[in-house]
């Protein structure tokens, strides 16, 4: 059984679908990326597939971990393995990251009937994790996102994503807003997470991330659906030729 | 937001009322049932005669309107002014008490047998009116501490009550307080000597208990040259059907080089969804820096009450003396919390420090309302107020009144203000982090607050964030 199995889904707003069909098998141990136009529904494909309330499913299926995924609610998504890096994080005021960590750990130990976490285990496991991701030791302390720069804040999802080991991570254009150097190091970080038992949708613009992150598949989507897939080799082709000759190509099949 | 509202509606959870007989006189309020109170607790003449004029000059007052908040009027001829445990000796063990009260205790998580071993905390629990027990006083009296119900003071130092009684807070002050200066019934007094640092933390449990009883605590604390003490004050109410009136009295007076910390948890019932049934609480609390470089500090965290009206405040006489409110109100349903501070500065070089922090959900409102005054002779005062706003939920509402009266060009007065709200972005993102709504509001608020909980004494911060129903599991860096 994959890992993630999405099934001709639909889903968007209120009275209006955003995903119109949209089919992807991702298993253990490979990264899908999904390039596609503005507006083509990549992020909102992430935020259904996290449980945003705002967006709703009207049609299909999604297995993750051969459970329904719509059976569960956003945070038993996430402890059951799902992380979404969000392509604008938030801002959560007066709360530090360090202990928010903690809290989001201890959630997911709870969850898995697993004692919780001591606070020097604790403090050991975010030394380890910063320097896998060279993340500044002061943006632990910090509270979450506020007042980060907009690089910052990527570095920090992809640290989140670092703390807890997800199975399945959604990235949202995490490299977008980053610097040369910035990018080089997100991407290390990673990769420096990729195993053989967990898998990512890495969502860019940009065939410079996937250098660093080499993926197993790319998909672009368009208009809600994904039109075409291909390997690496797809990526390359989009960065040369742009997104019209998918559009005709679209338009071309009606 | 449906989670948010539950949250906002969690049931109050120390609702019970304990049958305990009581020695309660009629309802109403003349001359005769003053007389009766004084005669009852056994007070010297000045004290007698200090409730009458106060009396005398609260039937020519009339009832403030001008609060941000309208409340049912009060028939003060319906409510008893005085109710007292009956039998009420000083008891020496714990064994003598009555093992309701004890067992009352136990549901609010404070049995006194562990509170001895515990931190070094000093109980006296004030049970409705009067004092039932009190711990730890030989060892206070080892450094000539006074710590006790404001009744045995009265006998027992009638020196000290009447040289301080009524000097920060004089029985004409506002119609609440003169009316507590004609009944009040019972409360803590407190003595620290001159260098002396008070070892533990006093602390008093309030507790409102007999259906229709006005509580009417009367609390002083004075703080001789050079000493410190820390002072907690913590409430909880029982489940009422009918409004209880609440009218509190607290004074400060710290001398030269001393300090007085005061921190309360306040926690008393708010009321049903209507708002029926909670308690009213207007309070005056203040502390009155009468010398150089004393301090006092304020700090509140305020969850209960149908309606509180309350405005800690500091007089700083003493040159280089320094005032300091902190401040979390929470309000849900139908509460009304109008609260702030008045920072008066006189003495040069005064300085006040004001945070406060308003969380408003449901039907929630929260007023603030402060004044920071600077008198002519006050060269070089200087104060910072930062008054937050938070609100949960789109049917609450926050107010900001600051008023600011500088009479001395060299002051300095600084205010900053802030409203947010907990966004549906902010619990998505803790969601996709595996927290609940209910866990992440709590933390947001949480964080919201840290400013004041971290003037609190650890074991009343731990108290505060489970009473806006936080867990807290400790912190890491
Ligand atoms: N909450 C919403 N309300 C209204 N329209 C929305 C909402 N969310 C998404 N949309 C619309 O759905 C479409 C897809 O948006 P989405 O954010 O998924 O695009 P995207 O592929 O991530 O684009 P980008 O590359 O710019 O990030 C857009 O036209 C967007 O305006
Ligand atoms: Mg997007």
């Amino acid at each position: 059984m994959a890992l993630l199995e999405i099934r001709n889904l639909r889903g968007g707003i209120k009275d209006q679908d955003i995903i119109n069909g949209i089919d992807l098998t991702v298993e253990r141990g490979e990264v899908h990326a999904i390039m596609g136009p503005n507006g083509s529904g990549k992020s909102t494909l992430g935020k259904i597939l996290a449980g945003h309330e705002e967006y709703e499913e009207t049609g299909g299926t999604v297995r993750f971990q051969n459970k329904d995924l719509f059976e569960l609610t956003p945070e038993e998504r996430a402890n059951e393995g799902m992380f979404l890096a969000f392509q604008y994080p938030v801002e959560i005021p007066g709360v530090s990251n360090a202990y928010f960590l903690r809290a989001a750990m201890n959630e997911r130990l709870k969850y898995r009937s697993e004692p919780e976490i001591s606070a020097g285990a604790f403090r050991r496991l975010l030394d380890k994790k910063m320097k896998q991701v060279d993340m500044d030791p002061e943006l632990a302390r910090r509270p979450v996102n506020e007042d980060f720069s907009g690089g910052e804040k990527k570095r920090n999802e992809i640290f989140h994503m670092a703390v807890l080991e997800p199975t399945l991570s959604i990235l949202d254009e995490t490299d977008s807003g980053l610097d040369i150097d910035a990018m080089r190091i997100v991407a290390h970080g990673i990769n420096q997470q990729r195993t053989a038992e967990n898998a990512m949708i890495v969502i860019t613009h940009y065939q410079r991330l996937l250098d660093y992150v080499v993926p197993d598949y790319v998909h672009v989507m368009y208009q809600g659906r994904i039109v075409k897939s291909g390997r690496k080799e797809l990526a390359f082709e989009l960065e040369e030729k742009g997104y019209e000759w998918i559009r005709e190509e679209v338009e071309a099949a009606g | 937001m449906e989670a948010i509202e539950t949250l906002a509606q969690q049931e109050y959870k120390e609702g019970w009322v304990t049958d305990i007989e009581m020695e309660t006189a009629p309802p109403g309020l003349n001359e005769d049932i003053i007389r009766f109170i004084s005669a009852k607790k056994k007070e010297p003449e000045f004290l007698l005669e200090w409730r009458l004029k106060a009396y005398r000059h609260w039937l020519t007052m009339k009832e403030p309107n001008w609060q941000y908040m309208a409340y049912p009027p009060v028939d003060y001829q319906d409510i008893v002014y005085y109710a007292a445990p009956k039998n009420t000796p000083q008891y020496n063990s714990l064994d003598e008490v009555d093992p309701e009260l004890l067992a009352t205790y136990d549901k609010l998580g404070i049995p006194l047998e562990e509170q001895k071993v515990l931190a070094g905390v000093a109980v006296d629990a004030v049970f409705d009116s009067v004092s039932v027990h009190t711990t730890f006083k030989d060892k206070l009296a080892e450094l000539g501490i006074i710590f006790c119900s404001f009744s045995e003071a009265a006998q027992e130092h009638p020196d000290l009550v009447e040289k301080y009684l009524g000097t920060v807070v004089p029985y004409r002050d506002n119609y609440f307080a003169t009316m507590n200066s004609a009944v009040f019934s019972d409360g803590s007094f407190c003595y620290i000597p001159p260098g002396v640092r008070c070892p533990m933390e006093l602390s008093t449990y309030f507790r409102i208990n007999t259906a229709g009883t006005g509580q009417f605590e009367r609390t002083l604390i004075i703080a001789d040259e050079g000493s410190y003490v820390s002072y907690l004050e913590g409430c909880t109410a029982p489940m009422r059907d009918e409004n209880q009136l609440h009218a509190a009295v607290v004074e400060l007076v710290a001398l030269k080089d001393a300090q007085i910390k005061y921190s309360t948890v306040q926690n008393w019932y708010p009321g049903d969804e209507e708002g029926k049934g909670g308690v009213y609480n207007f309070v005056t609390k203040r502390g009155a820096c009468k010398g150089e470089n004393s301090k006092i500090s304020w700090t509140q965290v305020e969850t209960g009450s149908a309606i509180t009206w309350k405005y800690p405040s500091v007089i700083l006489q003493g040159d280089h003396s320094i005032g300091e409110f902190y401040s979390v109100a929470l309000t849900r349903n139908k509460q009304v919390a109008d609260t702030g501070t008045k920072m008066i500065h006189v003495g040069k070089n005064s300085r006040s420090t004001v945070v406060s922090k308003g969380i408003s959900a449901g039907n929630g409102q929260n007023v603030y309302r402060g004044r920071i005054q600077v008198l002519k002779k006050a060269d070089g005062a200087r104060n910072y107020t930062q008054c937050d706003s938070m609100l949960i939920g789109d049917r609450c509402g926050a107010h900001t009144f600051p008023y600011i009266d500088v009479g001395n060009n060299s002051a300095s007065v600084e205010h900053e203000a802030s409203t947010a709200r907990i966004s549906e972005d902010q619990l998505f993102y803790c969601k996709t982090r595996g927290i609940s709504t209910e866990d992440a509001i709590s933390m947001i608020i949480n964080g919201f607050c840290k400013e004041v909980f971290q003037e609190l004494p650890m074991e009343f911060a731990v108290e505060a964030k489970k009473l806006l129903g936080i867990s807290l599991e400790g912190s890491v860096g």
